[in-house]
């Protein structure tokens, strides 16, 4: 280490996905300088590939006439399955018009009210009121009351990214791409800053800061199946779960999107289902109406991701080398709606798969999605445990989805909590000092150059690393996938473990000067194992079912006992996570039945 | 059908290691149905070659991180079926964007410094107001906006542009497409005075020969030889004195004007 390499700044958000930008947007605005660390440009974010929308209760739509942030709210505190924090909620509901405005503000070409009356795919007529032309309007989206989700056609999270990015850009506020944080800096009580890898290089760095902030997004790809992006390997709550004093919460939420397409996993937006999609099994038979009445195909996630897994379980899956599936039908839209409303879908099918949603139909499958979970923060985003540590967005467990989000809400969250979390942010770095031990970077920075070097030349073993990582994604796939049982979730855990001790054994298998990439994925593995423990160790733990946490042998929701969320901690030199257990907030919705979905009695 | 055995040709430098020339090495490969380039890559670097340098993010063509030369073409090696290629592939990096080794190149630094340069963010002197309804848009401008707002930045346009090899300071079809994003948004209040200043010059949208490579190029289909007419159109229309622009601060700043657009 050395002072060249160090840099100083007052706010060091960690992801330049929308979170991150966002909140990194409130600092700049504050006064504050801002520097954002991005493993990749930040308009290369998984922000940019959420298709969908953002839901905001504008009530401008036809269909989203009298919402209002009090519907907004009972939505997403049932779709939880009352696992979310009602407080959280409560702030995000009231905040998320403003927010949706505000990037209207800021350039997002958000799709308008057109006034007239429409015949939806399934008969019904609605009729766009003239005195709501021009406003922010809104599509359906599962298990939300009203039509409550904007959008810009089937780019959202793109607009949004390129949007916040260019006010980001505007503002002047600095941008170290290609970087990844590889450790957080801290004394115990307090984070000073990370030590971070340079991807161009392979060089270690220092940053130091007030308010460290992590932003890095979600850990789906610790899954073998999943819809998010490559780079989504959960290195943020690694970060954080490494210092031993920061928990994550509900790790064992996980949240698996009804529609990955077959084989590559690529997600196909609930847009196209709000838009009038069937779901179809072998005899091209629709079978959603049978299980779920009134919501059909646009029940919440994990109920319709359960139905599929309960209908292909008998027989009815088409059969594939890749597995059985089923297929998503969205022929009956008509070519015009699917090139323009659905385009993305149209040229997901067409690349991906050499089909034409138009004529063909879509093999689809339940997918990895989401992570509920994440470094556990309270409501102004302030980690569990480290003073000047903050989380926002996908790596955070903020709390706002409990045990299951809804479609909408996630890139809602960012920004919201961007915005919100910002200030807090901004409010903590103007009153703290920057203060920081030389010996304590410099012994980060050792620790880390230690870890390379042994590494590089083997010194404890020659493990391979590609081949754990892909072990690690299968264990997880099998028993802690959408249905769980104990006994699954046991096999998990043992085999997770020995994975862990054979991760202390990685080796380069073909040293490279520079930012090696298998150095880049032995830095990562072990921290991987460790996020993967801390889920199957959860979800063993909580014998109950709530929201995407479907436990076969306690098929009910267990309020008694499990209104209640999971904090991991790992401490140094274990093999396990360490858990503890915090009462969930709730402020005015007590625990009552979802209305949708028989989540709690699930008939294999 | 006996699945056929490709030979991947790939670029290889490290520019960590000067002393060692660029070359190209060959790695058999057998393929499987819908088989992508993102699989090739990802199971040569697994098993075959850990050392490869390239990128992938979203592996779904809406991050733009993974173009490349495919065989002569600039493309989203993503959404590269091997398919529809003979069995000898060869892929090389982009051209234009900075080396950071084997398939992988600075886009990222390129377009900010881009998005800097032209001041790619909507220009306003209205406040925003919490407390307020937003601003009513016609859809249908809405969704003018979204055509060129698509673009990905993934810089195919841009390596195979023929000015854009010759000369570094040509801002290229995904710039000239941003600007007229901008151009298009009732937002924007810059007048086309000030478009003039940022693109109205032989480094914008004077320089294209008007080859339209970018065009074909495009893997997210953007209609480039429209929006570089349409900006063009428009830059010369102020040149002569004829656009009064569609900000909303009313009369246009007539200076430069002297420039043609010859």
């Amino acid at each position: 280490m050395n002072l060249q390499d160090t840099i100083i700044t007052d706010v060091l958000i960690i992801g330049a996905g929308l979170a991150g930008e966002r909140a990194a947007v409130a600092a700049r605005e504050r006064g504050l300088g801002v520097t954002i660390l991005s493993m990749v440009p930040p308009r290369r974010s998984h922000s940019t590939a959420a298709q969908g929308g953002m839901q905001a209760s504008l009530g401008n739509s036809a269909m989203g006439q009298g919402d209002n942030p009090d519907i907004h709210f009972q939505d997403t505190v049932k779709g939880s399955d009352w696992g979310c924090d009602q407080e959280v909620a409560r702030l995000f509901v009231e905040a998320v018009p403003i927010a949706v405005r505000q990037m209207s503000y800021w350039g997002v070409p958000w799709n308008r009210v057109t006034a007239g009356r429409k015949t939806l795919p399934d008969g019904r007529v609605i009729e766009d009121k003239k005195e709501f032309e021009g406003l922010i309007t809104a599509r359906d989206f599962g298990g939300t009351a009203k039509w409550r989700t904007c959008y810009t056609s089937d780019g959202t999270g793109h607009t949004l990214q390129y949007t916040m990015d260019s006010i980001v850009i505007a503002q002047g506020i600095t941008v170290h791409d290609r970087t990844e944080a590889i450790a957080l800096i801290h004394d115990g009580g307090k984070c000073l800053g990370v030590v971070v890898r340079c991807l161009r290089t392979g060089g270690l760095r220092v940053y130091l800061a007030r308010a460290t902030v992590i932003a890095s997004g979600g850990y789906g790809r610790l899954y073998t199946a999943s819809t998010n992006a490559v780079i989504n390997e959960g290195t943020g709550m690694s970060l954080a779960l490494d210092t031993g004093v920061v928990p994550l919460g509900n790790m064992e939420a996980v949240q698996f999107h009804p529609t990955g397409m077959v084989p590559v996993w690529i997600l196909i937006t609930e847009g196209a289902r709000g838009d009038g999609g069937y779901l179809l099994d072998k005899n091209l038979y629709r079978f959603m109406p049978d299980y779920e009445p009134n919501k059909k195909e646009l029940a919440s996630r994990d109920v319709v991701s359960r139905r599929m897994v309960q209908h292909m379980r008998k027989g009815l899956g088409v059969d594939s080398p890749y597995g059985p599936h089923l297929w998503l039908d969205i022929r009956h839209l008509g070519a015009k709606h699917i090139n323009t409303n659905l385009r993305e879908i149209a040229n997901i099918c067409k690349n991906f798969n050499g089909i034409d949603p138009v004529r063909d139909l879509i093999p689809v499958r339940p997918t990895q999605h989401y992570s509920m979970g994440g470094v556990r923060t309270d409501i102004d985003g302030r980690a569990y445990g480290l003073k000047g540590l903050f989380a926002v967005g996908e790596a955070a467990c903020w709390d706002l989805h409990g045990f299951n989000r809804l479609g909408g809400n996630s890139l809602a969250e960012t920004i919201v909590a961007g915005m919100v979390v910002g200030e807090k942010i901004a409010d903590y770095a103007l009153g703290a000092d920057l203060d920081w031990a030389y010996p304590l970077v410099k012994d980060a920075v050792r620790t880390q150059e230690e870890r390379i070097a042994a590494l590089a030349s083997c010194r404890d073993g020659k493990e391979n690393v590609f081949a754990l990582k892909n072990e690690m994604g299968e264990v997880l796939m099998n028993y802690v996938g959408i249905f769980r049982t104990g006994e699954g979730l046991q096999k998990a855990v043992d085999q997770l473990t020995a994975l862990y001790e054979r991760s202390a054994h990685l080796g380069l298998h073909a040293p490279a000067v520079g930012a090696n990439p298998e150095m880049t994925a032995c830095l990562r593995l072990p921290g991987m194992i460790r996020l993967a423990l801390c889920i199957a160790v959860g979800a063993l733990a909580r014998t109950e079912s709530r929201g995407s946490h479907a436990r076969e042998d306690f098929p009910k929701r267990d309020d008694a006992n499990w209104l209640k969320r999971t904090l991991a901690y790992w401490d140094p030199g274990c093999l396990a996570p360490r858990l503890e257990y915090e009462p969930v907030k709730i402020t005015s919705l007590p625990p009552g039945d979802r209305g949708y979905g028989e989540s709690s009695t699930p008939k294999v | 059908m006996a699945n056929r055995n490709l030979k991947i040709n790939i670029f290889r430098y490290n520019p960590a290691e000067p002393e060692k020339k660029p070359s190209m090495a060959s790695y058999p490969f057998e393929e499987l149905p819908g088989l992508t380039m993102f699989t090739v890559l990802n199971r040569i670097r697994e098993e075959l070659d850990r050392t490869l340098v390239f990128d992938f993010v979203c592996r779904a063509a809406i991050c733009g991180s993974c173009a490349m030369i495919i065989n002569g073409k600039p493309r989203l090696a993503c959404k590269t079926l091997t398919k529809g290629l003979p069995k000898e592939i060869t892929l090389l990096p982009l051209p234009v964007f900075k080396l950071i080794g084997d398939l992988s190149v600075d886009t990222g630094t390129w377009f900010r410094h881009i998005s800097l340069k032209t001041e790619a963010w909507i220009h306003t002197s209205a406040k925003f107001d919490p407390t307020a309804v937003e601003e009513r848009m016609d859809n249908e401008t809405a969704l003018r906006i979204y055509e060129p707002e698509r673009c990905i930045e993934c810089g195919c346009c841009i390596a195979g542009c023929a000015t854009a090899n010759i000369r570094d300071d040509f801002m290229g079809a995904a710039t000239i497409n941003r600007v007229a994003r901008f151009m298009v948004d009732p937002r924007d209040e810059r007048t086309p005075g000030q478009y003039f200043d940022v693109i109205g010059c032989d480094e914008g949208t004077f320089g294209c020969m008007g080859l339209m490579a970018c065009d074909n190029n495009c893997p997210m289909e953007i209609p480039l030889q429209y929006q570089l007419a349409y900006v063009r159109r428009k830059m010369a229309a102020f040149g002569l004195g004829g656009w009064k622009g569609t900000g909303r601060t009313g009369e246009p700043q007539h200076h430069r004007a002297g420039r043609s657009a010859s």
